[in-house]
């Protein structure tokens, strides 16, 4: 048991707040404490902060500020988006039809299937690749004139593929249709320019990007149109009702600012140690196999299935030695079943269970790497010796 | 200075493991807390990804107050396949099982023993109520636990030289009220909680018979039940639901009490007598686990244990050949029970055990 380091190695499930957004925080929890709807200085002090935080993101994303509506994390903007989407397009033109890609997040796919099993919706499920990539002549081929919106993923958080998300959305820009992409993963490392993108609906989450966990942002097109899923005041547009939690609004703003401005340093350093990662795997470990696309996948992502092994134990054994990893979501209750993301791309299940995803971030160096190297066969091996 | 040992303990939220893994986390040790995923009733109807069963909630949060890593292993489908099939196995060929032992040795003492020694751990410890002592040729002796209502070694005789070797019982020296008062002492919030269950795979009602209705109807035949002389008394809806001794639930009016006293696989039946026809004082146990790896002589006297919950009694035991062995008690007993285990001690070493035969000598 390595008792004296940890390696930090799961930045897909969560990262650290950066420094910097530390500290544009620090002065909205007790001196700048007011509700921004309140009419007096406390209020209008928080207020600027607030509609400043909204500029910076909209700037990022090439938007107006009137299209950012802040929420509460990734899941519920794509809660808001789904939904919203949803039950407006019933309502205006009879639309049932829900399109999304079989490797959503469960943010999307659990949604989806309750608005199809409790509310009616007709939900088809897109063509992917063994990638997991679903193409634009995919979304051609199932698009109809009652889809009520399409969602596909941008960045797996799972097998980390990327998904052609401006070409989809072209595609649905031509027809009319409302397009949705869950960019919690993708906001790290790519363009969230909402014109290049042609996408109608974009979620990101913070933590995902060196800000704090519990704020979260949904961007709607203007002149789009959806139901809010939060009734109450007036705040957020009347999208999202809720006196706005300023620090991680303002935290939020500073770490999407501060990582998409470096995000192709970032890239920069990771992408080597990424494929470094997956070629020695790959060449030192038998029955092994990456998941997702070797190239059009996240920069820090890295993710493999080993066959006989239980991925449940492999995260154990690993933690033990010092290194913290993932099965691909995170699940600690010792009730493996092969993801559906895995099993979806035609895994079977005997390598589905013993999933590994090994995601780097800002403070990763090269000796870790090397250091999880000298361990990671070691402890397949020895895992596979013990596997009843 | 060396480091500290690791010891992996398994926790199972409920009092004895937790206050285990308090009184390691107090004697120094570098402790990891591992929790194995069962298979069970409720839980094979379940498809949730996540869900979060209270005792694995509970021994998280002990962990948490303990400051030690805690891990779940999913041993559901090995589970499965050993401690259940076993126990369905064993109810339709005429033996009471105690799961609770295949349990101990197959996947506590073997499957969690593994995963923790391969994690890095020294030692696994439990929260067992029974005691270790090293004797003077280094052989490791299996003793009862202080407090002897609560004593477990009956369970853990099937442990050998390499299992014991590596284990680890933090309670064999203390009774169960003092377990309650540590917990207190060390503000963990499992006092109050129940022990749990022998048959913990089974669903809430907790009826083995209903179990195996469920999940073996096969086995299931109903059929009679006859006197020693043969006459028919009665029907039994099944031989698995009833146990050797038993005196409820036969329905046969009867000018004395009827006990069971055999059940006759070849013929379906359930074989009923009165108390003075019932009992008997010797019987055969195979697959013995000799704790010192060899018996102590061809033939002694020992203390014998015939249930988990039974007094022992004295015994004068032979060694027939390899592993099976003829038990012959100082009186008789009312509820042998083929597929139980027959335990052995001198005092408060458990020699070993094995399971209970149909076959006689």
């Amino acid at each position: 048991m390595n008792q004296d380091k940890q390696v930090y190695l799961d930045y897909a499930a969560t990262t650290p707040v950066d420094a910097r957004v530390m500290q544009v925080m620090l002065p909205y929890f007790s001196e700048s404490f007011g509700n921004p709807s309140s009419i007096h200085r406390f209020g209008q002090t928080v207020e600027s902060a607030l509609e400043n935080a909204r500029l910076t993101i909209a700037q990022t994303m090439d938007c107006l500020p009137e299209e950012i509506i802040f929420t509460s994390c990734g899941t519920e903007s794509d809660n808001l988006a789904l939904r919203g989407s949803a039950f407006l397009a019933r309502k205006e033109r009879g639309a049932n039809h829900l399109l999304i890609s079989p490797v959503e997040h469960h943010a999307i796919s659990r949604t989806a299937e309750q608005l199809a099993s409790l509310h009616g919706f007709e939900l088809e499920y897109l063509p992917v690749d063994s990638f997991g990539r679903t193409s634009a002549e995919d979304v051609a081929c199932c698009l109809r004139p009652d889809t009520a919106i399409v969602s596909v993923i941008y960045a797996n958080n799972e097998i980390g593929t990327l998904n052609p998300i401006a070409n989809i959305g072209r595609l649905c820009r031509s027809r009319g249709i409302t397009f949705h992409t869950d960019a919690v993963q993708a906001a790290g490392y790519l363009t969230l320019n909402v014109n290049s993108l042609t996408t109608d609906l974009i979620s990101i989450g913070a933590h995902k990007f060196y800000g704090p966990k519990g704020i979260g942002a949904l961007y709607i097109r203007k002149g789009l149109n959806i139901l809010p899923s939060q009734t109450g005041g007036n705040q957020e547009y009347g999208y999202r009702a809720g006196t706005q939690n300023i620090p991680y609004i303002v935290g939020m703003a500073e770490a999407l600012h501060l990582t998409q401005a470096e995000k192709e340093d970032r890239t920069e350093l990771l992408k080597p140690l990424r494929d470094h990662l997956i070629g020695s795997i790959l060449e030192e470990i038998p029955d092994v196999q990456l998941t997702g696309h070797p190239e059009e996948r996240l920069p820090n992502h890295v993710s493999f299935i080993f066959k006989g092994v239980d991925g449940n134990a492999l995260l154990m054994m690993l933690d033990m030695e010092g290194f913290a990893c993932s099965s691909g979501s995170a699940c600690k209750t010792g009730n493996p079943e092969p993801s559906d993301v895995l099993t979806s791309i035609g895994f079977t299940r005997d390598w589905a269970l013993g999933s590994l995803r090994v995601t780097l971030g800002m403070y990763t160096t090269a000796s870790e790497i090397e250091g999880f190297l000298q361990v990671l066969p070691k402890v397949v091996s020895e895992l596979r010796k013990i596997s009843p | 200075m060396s480091a500290k040992p690791v010891v992996a303990i398994a926790m199972s939220g409920g009092v004895d493991s937790s206050v285990a893994a308090a009184l390691l986390v107090e004697h120094g040790y570098t402790v990891i807390g591992m929790m194995l995923r069962l298979w069970s009733e409720q839980d094979s109807e379940r498809v949730n990804r996540c869900c979060t069963p209270d005792s694995m909630a509970m021994a998280r949060r002990v962990a948490s107050i303990l400051s030690i890593p805690f891990y779940v292993l999913d041993a559901r489908q090995f589970f499965y396949d050993t401690v259940v099939k076993s126990f369905i196995y064993d109810y339709t060929h005429n033996l009471t099982p105690n799961p609770c032992i295949t349990c101990n040795r197959i996947v506590r003492w073997d499957f969690l023993l593994n995963h923790a020694l391969s994690a890095g751990a020294d030692f696994l410890a439990t929260g067992h109520y029974a005691r270790l002592t090293q004797n003077s040729q280094y052989t490791y002796q299996l003793l009862r636990g202080v407090d002897l209502g609560k004593d477990q070694s009956y369970v853990l005789h099937v442990m050998t030289q390499k299992q014991l070797k590596h284990a680890l019982f933090p309670l064999g020296e203390y009774t169960k009220p003092e377990v309650r008062q540590m917990a207190q002492k060390f503000n963990l919030p499992v006092a109050e909680r129940p022990d749990s269950q022998d048959l913990c795979f089974i669903s809430a009602d907790g009826d083995y018979r209903q179990f195996l209705v469920r999940h073996a109807p096969q086995a299931i035949r109903p059929g009679e039940i006859i006197d020693k002389e043969g006459n028919i008394l009665g029907h039994h809806e099944g031989l698995a639901f009833f146990t050797i001794g038993q005196r409820k639930g036969l329905r046969i009016p009867s000018p004395s009490p009827l006990y069971v006293l055999e059940k006759d696989y070849s013929r379906n039946a359930i074989i009923v007598g009165t108390r003075d026809q019932s009992g008997r004082d010797n019987f055969v146990t195979e697959n013995v686990n000799w704790i010192a790896t060899e018996p102590p002589d061809s033939q002694f006297t020992a203390l014998v244990k015939i249930r988990y919950k039974a007094h022992d009694i004295p015994g004068i035991i032979k060694i027939l050949n390899g592993n099976t062995i003829h038990v012959k008690l100082e009186n008789p007993l009312r509820d042998i029970t083929p597929g139980q285990a027959a335990v052995l001690y001198n005092g408060e070493v458990c020699l070993g055990g094995g399971i209970i035969s149909n076959s006689t000598y």
